[in-house]
């Protein structure tokens, strides 16, 4: 992804900019067409995204599960890999959190059975990937179609499990029963209260710090470990790694373990933090939208806090915009999603000279300025 | 060949040719890439029905010449002449409507289609591949019978041998109407039997009236088959005859001039150092079954420069990795530092570089640096286990980043500047750092592969005396380089290579242009 | 086994395999030119909901269908735009291709309809009925030819029956025209077509463009002859199922058709086996056998019953060598 002409900071900041400005006037199109007022709706976007504490909370209780998906795109990315199968990872690692907390939760107190639900979370999710990982290394199964079929078995493992050995009998509602209390992540408003700060509810809770701290673990992971290295290096030169003496395969497949565990933390956030228990819908498409984020967060963990906050404010400013103009939905949020994902992703060379021509030429301005004056 | 039978051809102005006409007139062709000439006042008269000889070392120019009278590049200057006629050549297209047509190095065909299909490829006479198979079966049968080529149209491509999927392509030029057939490098992936086959055919298309143009370094090919030949050097034509005036030892002399002497600083090191690395009966075969190196023995003693010259393709590239634990050959053993190595159970680079065995890859790009990563991440690049560098498993950013800063200092890599990204120094600063990063780990073998290419003058003599430091340090170097000059420059013994296999070795002092010509082109059996 | 049973299951099978069937060949020729298509799931959603809203406001089937088309089309041009004029990456293409359809359909269909993403169902004049209708009749005193041939083989409206066409067709375009000899070439290696002359690009948009048509075709069965008007995300991952049929059938028109029929067939058979107890087995989760088509591609990726050979330039952008 390096030959666009422009200098590093430009191609890591600036471009990014520009393709979401693009996917921003595309989405403006469609709402004009639709006989909406573009400026109206960005301006209940933003208001109901940032305006109000509710509103910026319900932005960081999304923003968390898109940290945990971003950063698992993002880490398959710097191995040289598409995980398309992040939806699968955390429907599975949510499953594995509501299974531990499901058989635990009466029995161990919250700080032994959290760590135990992150962890086996985690797992659940880093398995769901390492299979395809490892099919790819060793007998070369496109990792794009294997990860693409296990989001759809993942799906019917849930789903089986759910309907036939989770609901309590003679509900009709697909959802476990609700986990014990040891189980659950304190809400954000009510640590807050506990601190003596009054905030208002919302879905947001603790597992935010989670995330962020797993942004700071991946840095860490893939700029200042070994392995992270080794990661990096298989993914941009297999042929340097080879040279090196990096063992590509084994590489391949920590970068999909790593990529599934950080998607497999989605659970923290849906399931300890917000509803409790066992449900079909708590992944909805949260990863697909990590392949938006990471995108525009170049795949940089710092990238990623700021995309995800980007497609979080989205999420919460359509729902407000849903609610207040007739005839919008929050599909119009998915929608900008998608144009991002065309924009950033897949027409980034057709967009990058229309960036690289004025950007040089305007450097070059100021780097002969510079000359003349020196 | 009545061209307008042929499919896609209309009976375009192209003149007849009439035995003892000029094919092909080139007259003045110069050609540019940058800074480098590839082409420099170049003349070339290939005579109607005959077999001409473009001889030279990599780099001459004969590629491009002949890339040239194909339509892949556009001469800056010079005129060219088909059959007295003078012609301009825009594309591949423009040069197949002149009768020009050209089976290239590397085959271009699809695999998994048969040999029908690849020669009817975008010249099929009907949409309905019922009636273009059945017309172009019967122009191939006439074809075939005529040229004594045969080939079974309807096997695989991916199920031929070498040799067959090279009559492939020579029917394929044929078909579309060549009457100028220029072939390179054609015997490069042939067995004997398979050359000798093919030059039955060549000479059997020139007694039909084809004029065949044949790119090559090999020699005694040239003597036994040419009837004339042009030798090229460094871009221009140094030589050109019929046949008859031709020798061995004429042609090896023009092909590599008078280098021998050049850029010698008259050190020659040790002459009789602790052997270091030993490999014996190494043989290697790539993924269409040719043989690449055949029964190879080789010795690395302390405190020399050994030199592997030859022409590029020989298997030198194939050495380099077999002896850097990059290819596991098929057959063969390797004795280093007191452990032996068979083909089964090879060495790895990881554990080429525990025994000291250092390498700076003839591929800088792919395999050197990883282009991405900024300077620093690059310099150590298979060194990551080195406790100075990593323990356990966290890498100590601040070491890396001072011995990088000292590895610029002690190389002279420029700019000084640890965070730049890898592809954005000058060649000749990669390659400083490259070889600032393995000679940094003071190994006992240093396996080196094109060490200036793509480097700037400036550069290159400071390369030099680190090589030569090295070997005064009692260090075993194998340099391989596709520049003679280079080779001659830092050697203490020459081996030469040629098709696989090492054809001589000579100390220093016992190189000259002639033995080394002869040595480079020689075919041993 | 019940005779009734068995010709519903044939008559299911086949109505189920028929969308999967436009979306397979619509893969295949794609992607034997080179080119991934991960987006067929969005090109069958979009075309969806375009038959659906033309089909409800112009009352007329082939408006319908030629609305469904041309979205269809101009998706895979955007397709082709961005991958193969511009190299850009063509999994993440499909996969915006897919957000943005499922996004946008949902986004019009509100708008222009109000009732939260549906459209209005067709009438049935423009529905697509069954051809012969009478057909079950004619073998009224045969049951077995009733049930299998009646139902299950003559039952079926128009577009079952092209699908099915489709197949020999798409075999004969591929391995019988000069256009098919080059398209496989051209996913094979780019290089070796490009020196003989012949438009790379050219090559890979007319296959885009066929993509288009058939997955045209695919959405405007849904909408036309399977349910009567379009519903969020009706394709329930009906395309990647057709990718998967597409890699289970290695490429190949005959294969893909063999696949998507077993897809459906499961497919039909998932609702009917809850609650049966098959020999050996027990009674299979209905889950199991959704998940079943997904689980025997991967098994298939794996290489453990045969290889699955993608053409060998798939997935590349092409840049002429200098």
């Amino acid at each position: 992804m390096s030959n666009t002409n422009m200098p590093k900071w430009a191609e890591l900041v600036v471009l990014p900019i520009v393709c979401l400005a693009v996917a921003l006037a595309v989405a403006g199109v469609v709402v004009a067409l639709i006989g909406q007022d573009p400026m109206e709706v960005l301006s209940f976007l933003i208001y109901g995204a940032l305006g109000t504490a509710r509103g910026v909370s319900y932005t960081l209780y999304y923003t968390t599960t898109f940290i945990f998906t971003g950063l698992a795109v993002a880490v398959a990315f710097h191995g040289g890999l598409f995980n398309i199968g992040g939806e699968g990872q955390a429907i599975m690692g949510g499953l594995g959190t509501g299974l531990v907390a499901l058989w635990l939760s009466p029995y161990l107190p919250a700080w032994l059975l959290l760590p135990l639900m992150l962890v086996v979370g985690a797992a659940f999710g880093m398995l769901w990937a390492a299979v395809p990982g490892y099919l790819q290394a060793y007998r070369g199964s496109h990792v794009v179609i294997t990860t693409i079929m296990f989001n759809f078995i993942a799906s019917s493992v849930l789903v089986y499990l759910l309907v036939n050995h989770l609901r309590p009998v003679g509900t009709m509602s697909v959802e476990s029963v609700p986990f014990e209390p040891s189980a659950n992540l304190p809400r954000m408003h009510e640590a807050l209260a506990w601190l003596g700060i009054e905030w208002p509810a919302s879905p947001l809770n603790t597992s935010l710090f989670i995330a962020l701290a797993a942004a700071v673990a991946v840095y860490l992971f893939l700029w200042r470990s070994k392995a992270g290295y080794n990661v990096r290096a298989v993914g941009s030169s297999a042929s340097a790694a080879e040279y090196a003496g990096i063992n590509a395969k084994r590489h391949i497949v920590l970068a999909m373990a790593v990529s599934g565990a950080l998607a497999g933390m989605v659970g923290m956030n849906e399931i300890a933090g917000v509803s409790g228990k066992l449900l079909l819908e708590f992944v909805s498409g949260a990863g697909f939208t990590g392949i938006a984020v990471a995108l525009m967060g170049r795949n940089h963990p710092v990238g990623i806090v700021f995309a995800s906050l980007l497609f979080g404010a989205l999420f919460q400013g359509g729902a407000e915009v849903a609610f207040e103009v007739k005839g919008f939905s929050r599909d119009m949020v998915v929608l900008m999603q998608g144009l991002v994902v065309l924009f950033s992703g897949a027409m980034i060379y057709v967009i990058a000279p229309w960036v690289a021509k004025p950007l040089n030429a305007v450097l070059n301005l100021f780097g002969a300025a510079h000359a003349k004056g020196a | 060949m009545d061209k307008a039978s042929l499919p896609g051809h209309t009976t375009a102005t192209a003149p007849t040719a009439t035995v003892g006409s000029v094919a092909v007139g080139m007259h003045g062709i110069e050609k540019r890439f940058g800074a480098v000439r590839a082409n420099q006042g170049v003349n070339l008269n290939v005579a109607t029905a005959t077999i001409h000889g473009i001889v030279g070392e990599n780099g001459a120019g004969k590629s491009t010449l002949m890339s040239v009278l194909y339509g892949m590049y556009q001469a800056d200057a010079g005129r060219i002449a088909i059959n007295g006629a003078a012609a301009t050549i825009h594309n591949a297209d423009d040069a197949i409507a002149l009768g020009i047509g050209m089976v290239h190095q590397h085959f271009m065909l699809v695999d998994t289609l048969s040999v029908l299909d690849n020669i009817m490829l975008g010249a099929e006479p009907h949409w309905l591949l019922s009636r273009a198979d059945k017309a172009t079966r019967g122009q191939l049968r006439d074809l075939m019978q005529r040229t004594g080529l045969h080939l079974d149209l309807d096997s695989l491509v991916r199920d031929l041998a070498v040799g067959d999927r090279q009559r492939l392509e020579i029917i394929k030029a044929l078909h579309r109407g060549a009457n100028i057939l220029i072939l390179d490098e054609p015997t490069a992936v042939l067995t004997p039997q398979e050359t000798a086959q093919l030059f039955e055919v060549l000479r059997g298309l020139r007694a039909r009236g084809t004029t065949l143009i044949i790119i090559t370094h090999k020699l005694k090919e040239v003597m036994g088959l040419c009837d004339a030949v042009t030798v090229m050097r460094a871009g221009e034509v140094v030589a050109d005859m019929p046949i008859a005036q031709a020798t061995l030892e004429i042609l090896a002399e023009a092909m590599v001039g008078r280098k021998v002497h050049i850029g010698r600083d008259g050190s020659v090191g040790v002459q009789d150092g602790a052997v270091l690395l030993q490999a014996s009966g190494i043989g290697v075969q790539d993924a269409l079954g040719v043989a690449r190196l055949r029964q190879l023995d080789i010795t690395l003693r302390a405190g020399e420069i050994v030199g592997a010259a030859g022409v590029s393709g020989n298997g030198q590239s194939e050495l380099l990795d077999v002896l850097a634990g990059l290819l596991s050959p098929d057959s063969g053993e390797l004795q280093v530092m007191a452990q032996t190595f068979n083909s089964a159970d090879w060495l790895d680079p990881k554990t080429a570089r525990q025994l000291g065995i250092a390498h700076v890859p003839e591929d800088r790009h792919a395999r050197a640096l990883v282009m991405a990563f900024a300077a620093w991440e690059s310099a150590v690049l298979g060194y990551g286990h080195l406790t100075s560098y990593t323990t356990g498993g966290w890498m100590h950013h601040s070491a890396m980043r001072t011995a990088t800063r000292d590895m610029m200092e002690a190389f002279d890599v420029r700019p000084r500047n640890t965070e730049l990204q890898s592809s954005h120094f000058s060649g000749g600063n990669q390659q400083k750092l490259v070889l600032a990063r393995e000679l940094g780990q003071a190994p006992t073998i240093l396996l080196v592969g094109q060490p200036t290419r793509g480097v700037d003058v400036g550069a290159i003599e400071f390369i030099y005396a680190q090589l030569r430091a090295m070997r005064d340090a009692g260090c075993a170097v194998l340099v391989v380089s596709s520049e003679l000059d280079e080779i001659l420059a830092l050697a203490s013994r020459v081996i030469v290579m040629n098709n696989g296999r090492v054809t001589g070795e000579l100390a220093i002092d016992d190189c000259n242009e002639t033995n080394l010509g002869l040595l480079m082109t020689a075919e041993n059996v | 086994m019940d005779e009734v049973l068995i010709g519903n299951m044939l008559a299911s099978s086949l109505r189920m395999a028929t969308p999967l069937l436009f979306c397979a060949l619509a893969g295949l020729l794609s992607e034997r030119s080179g080119v991934i298509d991960i987006g067929l799931e969005g090109k069958m959603l979009f075309a969806a909901f375009a038959a659906g809203a033309a089909g409800a406001a112009l009352g007329s089937t082939s408006l319908a269908v030629a609305c469904a088309i041309g979205v269809s089309i101009l998706l895979s041009w955007v397709h082709g735009l961005a991958c193969v004029s511009y190299r850009g990456d063509q999994v993440v293409s499909g996969i915006a291709i897919n957000i943005i359809a499922a996004g946008l359909t949902m986004v019009l269909g509100i708008a222009w309809f109000a009732q939260g993403g549906q459209t209005p169902p067709v009438s049935t004049e423009v529905r697509i009925q069954a051809l012969w209708p009478q057909a079950q009749d004619a073998f009224a005193n045969w049951p077995w030819l009733q049930a299998i041939v009646g139902e299950g083989l003559l039952s079926h409206n128009a577009l079952v029956y092209l699908a099915l066409a489709l197949v020999p067709t798409t075999w004969w375009l591929l391995f019988k025209t000069r256009f098919g000899l080059r398209l496989r070439a051209v996913g094979e290696n780019p290089h070796m077509v490009d020196a003989a002359g012949v438009s790379v690009h050219g090559l890979r948009y007319t296959a885009l463009t066929l993509n288009g048509v058939l997955c045209g075709l695919a959405g405007s069965y849904l909408v036309l002859a399977q349910s009567a008007a379009f519903s969020s995300n009706m394709t329930a991952g009906r395309g990647f199922m057709a990718l998967a049929a597409l890699i289970f059938g290695r490429w190949h028109p005959v294969g893909a058709m063999w696949a998507c029929l077993l897809f459906g067939f499961l497919d039909a058979a998932a609702i009917r086996m809850q609650g049966t107890a098959l020999p050996l087995i027990g009674e299979v989760p209905v889950q199991a056998i959704q998940a079943l088509p997904y689980v025997l591609t991967v098994v298939l990726l794996a290489g453990f019953i045969g290889k699955a050979v993608a053409p060998a330039a798939i997935g590349k952008p092409y840049v002429k060598e200098r």
